[in-house]
C-alpha cells in the first residue's frame, strides 16, 4: 500500500518534471519546404488628393470685395468666383478715359491748325510767285519780291510745324488709350475667374479681409482628377512600377476593396520618413470621395511562378546569421543558414539558398530555440 | 532487523500521509513564492533577450527605454550604423497602454519594430502561431497572454490592427504582455493624439499670435503640420558585428553621438537590480518569512508526532531498545515526512503555477535547493523530538 502510494507520487512528480519546466522538450510545429507560386505585393498608406488643385487669388495685395461662391459649388471655366475691391482703380479708369478723350480733341485742333497753315502757305507761295514774275518785268522792287519769298518760306515752315503737332497729338491719343487699357487690365485682374470646370473646395478669405499677392481666396479642384498619394516604405518598395494593379481600401468603406492602377511613381522619395511616394488612380471612383481620406493600398506585383517557399514564421536568427531551425537526429534542433528572398502577404517566404524541396523546417516553437534543444513535434501549439 | 519507522508509519499511515500532504501544500506555497520571484527576474531577462540587441542607444542621461522614458529622433540610427563594429540597427518604440479586450481592461506593452525585412532587432524571435508582420502597417503580433486570437481585429487608439501572429513569453519588465506593431504605427500611437486633443491643439496654436500673424499666409498651417509630426522613437537597438567589443562601441556612441548607450550587462543591471529591486526584495522578504514559518511548523509537527508516541517509546525503552534505534526511527520518520512534503509541494506548485496571472518560473536548482533545505529542516526539527524521546522515563509504559 505504502509502496503503491509512493510510486504514484513519484509518477506524478516525474510527469510534472518531464512535461513542464526547463527539462521538458520544446513543442514545435514543422512544415516542408515546397515549390509554390509566390504572390507578392506592396502595401502603403494613402490619402485621397486632387491631382490638380487651383489656388485662386489676386496678383496684387488688396482687400477682398466680394466672394460669390462657397465650398462645394460647381463652377465653370471663366466663371466669376470673387472680386477684389478696386480702391482707386475705377477713378483711374475714368481719368484715363478723360485724358484719352482730351487727347482726341487735341488731334482735332491740331488738324484744324494744319489746314490753316496749309492755306497760309499756299497763299504766301502764290503771292511770292506773282512778285517774282513782276520783278522780272521790273514792276516791283527787289526788296518787295524778297519779302514775299520769305513770307512763303515761313508759311511753309509753319505748315510743317502744324503737321508735326498733329502727329504728336495722335501719338498722345495712343498713349492715353494704352494707359486706359492697362488700367482696365488691372481692373480685370481683380475679378477672380475659375480656370477650370470644377468644384470649390475652400473659401479661404471673406469680403473685407486683406490678402497679399498670391494668397488664395478660393480653392478649386477638378473632381475628375482625384487620385491617391501612396506612401510605401523604402525597405519594401522594390518592384514599384507604373501600371501595377492596386486594391484600395477606403476608411469610409470598411470591407470593400476598390480596383485601381499605379499611375505615377515619384522620382523624389521622402528622405525623412524613408518612404517612396506613388500615385494610384481609381478604375471607378466611388461617389462621395473626400479629399484627405485615409486609404490602404495593396499593389500586386507579378507573382514568382515557381519558388521554393517555407512559412515566413520559420525564418529565425542566430547571432548575425539568418536561417531556419531543423530537427536533427535524436529530436534535437539545429540551425541551418539560408538566404531568404521575397515574402508574400499570405505568409510564405521564398528561400533562395540553403534548402531543397521536401526539407522540413520548424515553424512555430513554444520557447526560444537554441542549438541542441530537444524538441517534440506537435500538430499545433495548443 | 525490522524497520521501526516504516512499521510505525504503517500503523498510522493515514495520519502520516495527511500530515505530509498538509506540509507539502505549505512547501508548495513556499516554492511558488520562489517561483514568483524567479518569474519577476525572468520577465526582465526575457525582455532583454527577446529584443535581440547587444546595445541600447537612448536619450542622453536616461535609464531608458524600459526603466525611464527616453525619446530620440528616428534618424539617429544613420549615424550609429556607420560606427565601426555595428552590424545592424533598429528603431524601437515602447509604450504601455490599457486596452479593452473581451470586455475587460488589460495592460499591454505596445512595441514598435521595423518590419521592412524579417528578423530586425526588437522583433519577436519565435512565434507559436501565424506569421511575422509582412505589411508595413496595421498588422500586429500579440503575446498569447494578452488573450488575442489569430486573425482578430483589435483597435489600438486610432486604427484597427489584424493579429497575424502569436508569440509566448514576450513581456515587459512588469510582466505585461507585448503587442508588436510596425514602428510607424507605434509612433502614431505614442505621439499622435486623439481627435479631440488634435482639434484643441490646433485651436490653441491658432490663438497664438506668434503662429497666426496677419500678412503671413501659410504660417499657421506650417506650424500645425510640424506639431502633428511623430518623428521620435524610444531607443535604437544595435546588433554588433561578431568581433566587436560592446563597451568600445558604446563608448564611441556616448562620446561622439551625445547619446547614452547600454550594453547587455548594464541593461540587466538596470532592469533587475534597479527596476524590480524593491518589489523583488518585497517578495524575497516574504519568501524568507514563509521559509521560517514552514521550518517552525515542520519542527512542531514532528515534535507533537513524537510526543503522541510517548507510551510506545517508553515500551521500547523498557524492552531494552537502544537510544540509537529510537533516534533513528524519529529521524527516518521526519525525513520521510520531508520527502512526501517536498514531492507534494513540487507537484502542487507545478500544477497551480501556470494559473497565476504573472509568470511563475520553477527552476530545477530551486527545487533541488528546496529539497536540501526541507531535509535539513526536518533533520534539525527531529533533534528536538529525539531529545524529548530520549528523556522519556521507561516507567511511563506501565504507569502514567
Amino acid at each position: 500500500m505504502l509502496v503503491l502510494v509512493a510510486l504514484l507520487f513519484l509518477a506524478v512528480f516525474g510527469w510534472i518534471v518531464a512535461t513542464q519546466g526547463p527539462l521538458a522538450p520544446v513543442k514545435v510545429t514543422v512544415a516542408k519546404a515546397a515549390e509554390s507560386r509566390l504572390e507578392r505585393s506592396l502595401f502603403g498608406i494613402a490619402t485621397v488628393e486632387a491631382r490638380r488643385s487651383h489656388a485662386i487669388g489676386p496678383t496684387l495685395a488688396g482687400r477682398v470685395g466680394s466672394v460669390l461662391v462657397d465650398q462645394g459649388d460647381r463652377v465653370r471655366t471663366g466663371q466669376l468666383l470673387a472680386e477684389m475691391e478696386p480702391v482707386d482703380l475705377d477713378a483711374r479708369l475714368a481719368a484715363g478715359a478723360a485724358s484719352a478723350a482730351a487727347a482726341a480733341q487735341r488731334v482735332q485742333s491740331a488738324e484744324a491748325a494744319l489746314v490753316e497753315a496749309q492755306s497760309r502757305a499756299k497763299l504766301a507761295g502764290n503771292s511770292a510767285e506773282r512778285f517774282a514774275d513782276l520783278r522780272k518785268k521790273n514792276f516791283v522792287s527787289q526788296e518787295a519780291a524778297d519779302a514775299k519769298a520769305h513770307e512763303a518760306a515761313a508759311a511753309q515752315a509753319a505748315r510743317e510745324a502744324a503737321a508735326a503737332t498733329l502727329a504728336a497729338a495722335k501719338e498722345d491719343v495712343r498713349r492715353a488709350q494704352s494707359e486706359l487699357a492697362g488700367t482696365g487690365k488691372n481692373r480685370a485682374h481683380l475679378r477672380l475667374l475659375s480656370p477650370v470646370d470644377g468644384i470649390v473646395t475652400a473659401r479661404q478669405s471673406e469680403p473685407g479681409s486683406t490678402v497679399v499677392a498670391g494668397q488664395a481666396v478660393v480653392q478649386v479642384i477638378d473632381p475628375t482628377s482625384l487620385w491617391l498619394r501612396v506612401r510605401i516604405d523604402q525597405g519594401r518598395s522594390s518592384g514599384l512600377a507604373v501600371g501595377l494593379p492596386a486594391g484600395i481600401a477606403l476608411r469610409s468603406h470598411p470591407g470593400e476593396i476598390f480596383k485601381g492602377r499605379l499611375e505615377r511613381v515619384d522620382l523624389l522619395g521622402d528622405a525623412v520618413t524613408e518612404e517612396r511616394i506613388a500615385n494610384v488612380v481609381f478604375e471607378n471612383p466611388p461617389t462621395g470621395l473626400a479629399i484627405g481620406e485615409l486609404a490602404e493600398v495593396t499593389l500586386r506585383l507579378p507573382p514568382v511562378e515557381r519558388a521554393l517557399t517555407v512559412p515566413a514564421a520559420a525564418l529565425a536568427r542566430q547571432g548575425a546569421a539568418q536561417g531556419v531551425w531543423r530537427i536533427g537526429p535524436e529530436g534535437r534542433a539545429h540551425f541551418r543558414n539560408v538566404v531568404a528572398g521575397a515574402a508574400s502577404m499570405d505568409g510564405l517566404l521564398e528561400i533562395r539558398q540553403g534548402l531543397t524541396a521536401g526539407d522540413s523546417v520548424i515553424v512555430h516553437s513554444a520557447r526560444m530555440l537554441a542549438s541542441e534543444t530537444r524538441v517534440k513535434v506537435v500538430e499545433s501549439l495548443k | 532487523m525490522i524497520n521501526l519507522a516504516s512499521r510505525d508509519i504503517l500503523h498510522g499511515w493515514g495520519k502520516f500521509l495527511f500530515t505530509g500532504i498538509g506540509l507539502g501544500l505549505l512547501i508548495g506555497a513556499t516554492l511558488t513564492m520562489a517561483g514568483v520571484f524567479r518569474g519577476m527576474v525572468d520577465d526582465g531577462q526575457v525582455l532583454i533577450d527577446n529584443s535581440g540587441a547587444d546595445l541600447w542607444v537612448v536619450q542622453q542621461g536616461t535609464l531608458g527605454p524600459y526603466a525611464e522614458p527616453s525619446s530620440i529622433r528616428d534618424d539617429v540610427w544613420r549615424g550609429i550604423a556607420g560606427i565601426q563594429g555595428v552590424a545592424e540597427t533598429g528603431n524601437a518604440a515602447y509604450l504601455t497602454i490599457q486596452m479593452q479586450h473581451g470586455g475587460k481592461d488589460t495592460r499591454v506593452m505596445i512595441v514598435g519594430i521595423e518590419v521592412d525585412r524579417p528578423g530586425r532587432p526588437g522583433a519577436p524571435p519565435y512565434l507559436t502561431f501565424g506569421r511575422p508582420i509582412l505589411q508595413g502597417h496595421y498588422e500586429a503580433i500579440a503575446d498569447e497572454k494578452s488573450g488575442h486570437k489569430l486573425g482578430e481585429r483589435v483597435r489600438i487608439r486610432r486604427h484597427d490592427y489584424t493579429i497575424v501572429g502569436l508569440t509566448r513569453r514576450m513581456v515587459s519588465s512588469s510582466g505585461d504582455p507585448m503587442i508588436f506593431v510596425p514602428l510607424k504605427d507605434a509612433q502614431e500611437i505614442q505621439f499622435l493624439k486623439d481627435n479631440d486633443a488634435l482639434v484643441n491643439e490646433r485651436a490653441r496654436t491658432a490663438a497664438n499670435p506668434a503662429f497666426n500673424r496677419p500678412g503671413v499666409p501659410g504660417l499657421l498651417e506650417a506650424a500645425q503640420a510640424s506639431a502633428a509630426q511623430a518623428r521620435n522613437v524610444n531607443t535604437v537597438l544595435v546588433r554588433l558585428a561578431p568581433d566587436a567589443n560592446a563597451d568600445t562601441v558604446a563608448g564611441e556612441i556616448q562620446r561622439w553621438k551625445r547619446l547614452t548607450a547600454y550594453t547587455k550587462a548594464q541593461m540587466e543591471d538596470i532592469l533587475i537590480a534597479k527596476l524590480i529591486a524593491t518589489s523583488a526584495r518585497q517578495i524575497g522578504m516574504f519568501l524568507v518569512i514563509l521559509a521560517i514559518v514552514t521550518a517552525a511548523i515542520v519542527a512542531f509537527i514532528i515534535y507533537t508526532m513524537t510526543l503522541a508516541k510517548v507510551r510506545e517509546i517508553a515500551v521500547l525503552k523498557l524492552i531494552g531498545a537502544q537510544n540509537r534505534t529510537i533516534a533513528g526511527m524519529i529521524l527516518q520518520q521526519a525525513l520521510g515526512l520531508g520527502v512526501i512534503g517536498f514531492l507534494v509541494g513540487r507537484i502542487s506548485a507545478g500544477l497551480w503555477g501556470p494559473a497565476f496571472p504573472k509568470y511563475v518560473l520553477l527552476l530545477p536548482q530551486d527545487a533541488i535547493g528546496g529539497f536540501a533545505i526541507v531535509m535539513t529542516i526536518c533533520a534539525l526539527a527531529s533533534l528536538f523530538a529525539i531529545r524529548a524521546a530520549l528523556s522519556i522515563d521507561p516507567a511511563e509504559a506501565i504507569g502514567g
